[in-house]
This record gives C-alpha cells, structure tokens and sequence, in this order.
C-alpha cells in the first residue's frame, strides 16, 4: 500500500518537475546565466580599455566603491558613489510616493465607476504604452521648456515668467511620475475591483465616518494592489536611465547613468557590474524589508 | 544534416548560375555611424563597380567596439573614431591594409598623411574631419563679440549664466579644459587633474546642461545663446540663424577625425580595399562631405564641394588657424581613470 501511496507521490512531484520545467528553464536562461556572468566580471581585473582580463581576479571594483585611492595609494574613504545612490534611492521614493498619492484616488475611482465607463477609463490609462517612451519624454522636453506650453499656459492665469524646471531633479520626478503611474493604478485597481463593498457598508453601519472606512477597511484590503505597485514603481525608476538623462539635462548622475558610464567611456567593466550588483542587493533589501514590515502585520491580523 | 545541406546545394545552384557575373560583383557591408553616409553614394558606387553594397548604422565607438569583440564577420568596412584606432589595432580587430589595392592614398592632403594614431596609414584612411569648439550668438553677447578663447567657455560673464550648454562626455570637455589651463590632458598628476575638476565645477552652475544631442536646435532656435559645438552641426545651425560665431579657441581645440578601416574578420576583403580606395576618389569623398557637413581630407575635392560649405571658415580652418588644431592623444589608463574620477566628483 504505501509502496503505491509512494510511487503515485513520486509521479506527481515528476509531473510537477516537468509542467514547471519550462519556466525554470527560462528563469536560468535568462536570470541566472547573465547574472552569473555579470558576477564573474565584477570580480574580474578590467582590461585598459575596456573588456575583462579572463582568469584575473580582484576585488578592486567593490573596494573602489566606498574608498579611492590616494596619492601615496593608501585607501580613503570616497562618498561619491554612495551620494549618487543616495539621490537616486531619494528621487525613487518621492516618484513612489507621488505615484501611490496620485494613484490610490485614480485607482479608487475608477473601481467606483459601473462597468461600461470603467472599461473606457481602463483603456485610457493604458494609452500612452501605445507610443515609445522616448517620443513621451521628448514631448515633455517641449512642454516644460521655456516658453513651452506649461509656461504659456500659466501665462494665461497671470503667471509671468517661466518656471524654469527643465533639466532639474524636478523635471526628472514629473518625467518618471508620468511614465510610471499606470503601474501604480493598475494593481491597486485590481484589488479594489476584488473588494467586496459590502464590507465598507458595513462599516458605515457601525459608526464609521468616510475616513474611518477608508483607513481600516478599504486600505487594508488594498494593500496587497498597493505593495506590488509601489514594487512595480521604485524597482524600475530606482535604475532608470533615460529619463534623468533627457529630463536632467545630464548635471546629476543616477545609478543608471553611472553604470552606462562605466561601460562606457570609464572602460572599467568590473565597477560597472559590481555597481548593477550593489543595486540589485539594494533592491532585495528594499524588498525584504516591505516584507517583514508589511506582511507580518496582516498575518497576525488573520491569527 | 539535411537542413544543413539545403542551403550548401542552393548556393552551389545559385554560384553555378550566376558565376560569370557573381565572381566579378561580389557584396560590401559597410557600417558607419547613423545618418553620416549619404545613401546616393552607395548606389553610385554600385553603379561604378558593380559591387552590391549595404549600410548599416552603429551610435558609438564603444557599440562599433563591442561588436567587433563579439566578432561573426558582420562587416568588411567600418568608422572608427581616432580615439579608437589604436584600441583596436592593439585588441587585434583590424586587419592591414594591402596598399598596393589603395593608389588613391596618394590623394590625401600632406597634414593628413602622417597622422600619430596611425602614422602610415597601415589600418586607417581618413574619412570625415571636424573641430569641437565652440558658437555664440553674437546677437546676444554682451558687447557683440567674445575673445577667442576657451575663457569666455569657462568662465563665460555673468549675464550669461543658464545660458551656456556643454557637450555631454568626458574627452569633450577634459580636453578642452587641460588645453585652456595649459595642461597635459593625459596627465597622470591627481594635483592637475584637480585643477580641471576645480575649472568644470565653477563653471557647472553657470550652464544650462551638459547635452550632446539637438545641438543644432538649440542654438538655430536660439534657445541657448552659447554652446560647445562640433563644426558641422555649427554650420547647420548657421544656415537657419545668420548671428551665429564659430570659435577656434586660441589655447588649441581638438581634432577628431572619423576612419575607414577593415575589421579583421571581414567576409570581403578585396572589395572593402575597392571601397575604400573609390572613396579616396576627390568627387566621391566630396558627396560625403556635403552630406555630413564635415570637412574631408582629400585633395582636390573641394572643387566638387558646396561652395557655402566649403566657405565657411568653421569648415574649412583658415591657413592662420591651423596652428590651433589639436590632433587626438591615446592617453594611458592611469590618466584615463583620472578623468572617469573627475567627472563623477562633477557629477555627483
């Protein structure tokens, strides 16, 4: 009996090897394989003008990341990388926050509207993946220059002058706040349409005023649309690229800048790589720390 | 195998069939950096020579570099930069030159025909020349004219603070800076190179942004009223704004020079060297010139030349001027990191 019970849990676990096998297959394809690769070169000795000397190991690249090496080739501590990541990790938590304060509202309204009208507000969030994010960007190059349309448009209401925030940091957050705002509304949308409304009635029943509903039961239950879009937000704009170099005006360096950079002109691939390590153990920190500080919480809440 | 084989016998076919006219014509894959070869040319070099061409664009050294590393034969003629040629020499990408197939070498004007980064021509013929100086309107200038020199670049009057744009890499603006303060720009001295990064930092606030792309525009727009500039793109923007000044900056200002060359894996080697060699051709040389609005190094060509173009002393350096060219110098690793550190501390 158990020897069957056996062979039936060990055709199943090779169902599931195989049914899985695709996916895992393309998770090593193309995850573990370039990240490998990408490891191995941050280890590496750079070559003199760019490329990798193979089979010469050195841990300079994440040495030179916190310290630069003096006259005398004793190690100072440097600050310039950590400064770079540090506007880069603050404009990223800005954009999130603008897009959740943005969002959440947008979100919420759209789960309000009855089907039709929410189906035609639904398509128009996702208009602008219609056109390439270059030409968006571009275009926001012409609206905010001086003398484009925002600055004539506050003409109109009696504003002289220009704002004059093309090539800012500030140019750069309504540059990444426009481009990644959809990703905020969809998942929070998704888990407002699964909420069911009864329970905000109810709560209205029990005394709860508007804010009262809002805090602790609409919020709550969106939370899980609310964690994987701000993921979906500060993952993607903490390495952007584009955008802070278009909408910058190439005065401040962001993670992404820096890492092309090293690729680039610096020809020193192995900081480059270990640079794209250092964000990606950033990112997992972040993620980790979402979790522990978020989940947690909603678990005992069930218990 | 029998999918290997259907290819192998269809070419066998297709070789037996045309092989009185295939031998002679042959295939050129040519790539270039995007929008710098006029099209016409290629068909007419068809025409001539019965060769079928093809281009292809690239958007760096460092994409062209790349790929060569990567290798597969893609291209038999490429454009290297100057600043690239050694690289790839010492990296093995490029192939010799066999010049007894490039008579027209002889063309190539005396000051182009020993050039330091390949002084026999033995992997590189010039392509397209030009200078990164820089332009001012001279409509808004204080005083209608500024001094020749780097200083009004770097240190530019107060009136024009947010109004000055700088090229947006590394060689653009070293270079110039170590030239203006009179030092060497490959130094490996961390005490001059201080000096550079202590001249960009004080200028920093008073430009409006570090940009390489839509020079043109900005300034024919009259967006800006003063920018780093390559020669060509000043000539274009003048023929939209009249008030526009080039500046041959009197400390020296860079060179670049754009090459054929042949990567080491080309598929057709004889044809590349027939290209090449067409290209040294004064009327072939001069489409392109007109096209890319950059000065060419061929002698004779300027008789097919635009004559607007070919006028233009941003162009054409003036016989007084040519003193203050300065040609490319491979710098050694150690100077480079030098100005990969200067340029974060700029951009921190």
């Amino acid at each position: 009996m158990s020897t069957l019970q056996q062979r039936q849990q060990a055709r199943q676990l090779r169902h599931r090897l195989l049914l899985s096998a695709p996916a895992m297959a393309m998770l090593g394809v193309f995850l573990l394989v370039p990240l490998g690769i990408m490891l191995l070169v941050s280890v590496l000795q750079g070559g003199d003008y760019g490329g990798v000397k193979w089979g010469e190991y050195s841990f300079e690249a994440y040495v030179s990341f916190f310290y630069e090496r003096d006259l005398d080739d004793s190690l100072v501590f440097n600050t310039d990388y950590l400064q770079i990541f540090q506007r880069s990790l603050w404009l990223s938590v800005l954009t999130t926050a603008g897009c959740l304060l943005i969002g959440f509202p947008t979100a919420l309204y759209l789960a309000l509207q009855d089907e039709k009208r929410r189906n035609l507000l639904l398509f128009l969030v996702t208009v602008p993946f219609w056109t390439n994010l270059l030409v968006r960007v571009y275009a926001w190059i012409l609206l905010l220059r001086n003398g484009g349309l925002v600055d004539s448009g506050l003409g109109l209401f009696g504003f002289d002058g220009s704002l004059g925030i093309l090539y800012s940091d500030a140019a750069v957050i309504v540059g990444l706040l426009y481009s990644f705002l959809p990703f905020m509304v969809l998942p929070i949308y998704t888990s407002l349409e699964k909420l069911d409304w009864r329970l905000v009635e109810a709560a209205f029943d029990l005394g709860a005023n508007r804010r009262k509903a809002l805090q602790r039961v609409i919020v709550p239950l969106a939370m899980p649309g609310i964690v994987a879009g701000t993921l979906l937000v500060f993952i993607p704009s903490l390495g952007n690229y584009i955008i802070p170099e278009l909408l910058g005006g190439g005065k401040s360096l962001m993670i992404g800048n820096l890492i092309q950079l090293q690729f680039g002109t610096a020809h020193n691939w192995p900081l480059g790589a270990a640079l794209a390590f250092v964000l990606l153990a950033l990112v997992l920190l972040a993620m980790l720390s979402y979790n522990l500080r978020f989940r947690q919480p909603a678990m005992e809440g069930h218990a | 195998m029998t999918l290997r084989r259907t290819p192998l016998a269809l070419s066998l076919l297709l070789s037996l069939g045309l092989s009185a006219t295939a031998h002679a014509a042959g295939t050129l894959h040519f790539a270039n950096w995007s929008d710098y070869y006029p099209p016409e040319l290629l068909k007419k070099f068809e025409a001539d020579t019965g060769i079928k061409a093809s281009l292809d664009a690239y958007d760096s050294n460092e994409t062209l570099l790349a790929k060569l590393k990567a290798g597969g034969g893609s291209y038999d003629v490429v454009v290297p930069s100057d600043s690239f040629i050694e690289i790839m020499v010492a990296d093995g990408l490029l192939q010799k030159f066999d010049k007894s197939k490039l008579p027209n070498l002889k063309n190539l004007k005396a000051n182009f025909q020993d050039l330091r980064f390949d002084p026999d021509h033995d992997y590189s013929a010039p392509y397209l020349w030009g200078t990164t100086g820089y332009s001012y309107d001279s409509a808004k200038v204080p005083g209608g004219v500024l001094e020749e020199s780097w200083k009004p670049f770097f240190e530019p009057p107060a009136e024009l603070k947010g109004q000055v744009v700088a090229l947006n890499s590394i060689e653009d603006l070293y270079i110039p800076a170590a030239l203006y303060l009179g030092v060497d720009r490959c130094t490996e001295d961390p005490k001059e190179a201080k000096k550079i990064q202590d001249l960009l930092l004080k200028q920093k606030p008073m430009l409006a942004m570090y940009n390489s792309d839509g020079t043109i525009e900005r300034m024919a727009a009259g967006e800006v009223v003063m920018h780093q500039q390559w020669n060509g793109a000043f000539h274009r923007a003048h023929e939209q704004r009249d008030s526009l000044v080039y500046v041959y900056p009197k400390e020296g200002v860079h060179v670049f020079i754009d090459n054929f060359a042949i990567p080491k894996d080309a598929a057709n080697v004889e044809e590349a060297h027939v290209f090449i060699n067409w290209m040294l051709q004064p009327e072939n040389i001069a489409a392109a010139s007109n096209f890319a609005k950059y000065n060419n190094a061929v002698e004779g060509s300027e008789n097919f030349m635009d004559k607007a173009l070919f006028d233009d002393p941003a162009i054409n350096t003036p016989q007084d001027k040519l003193d203050r060219l300065r040609p490319f110098q491979l710098c050694s690793p150690k100077a480079l990191n030098l100005r990969t550190k200067v340029w974060t501390k700029l951009k921190k």
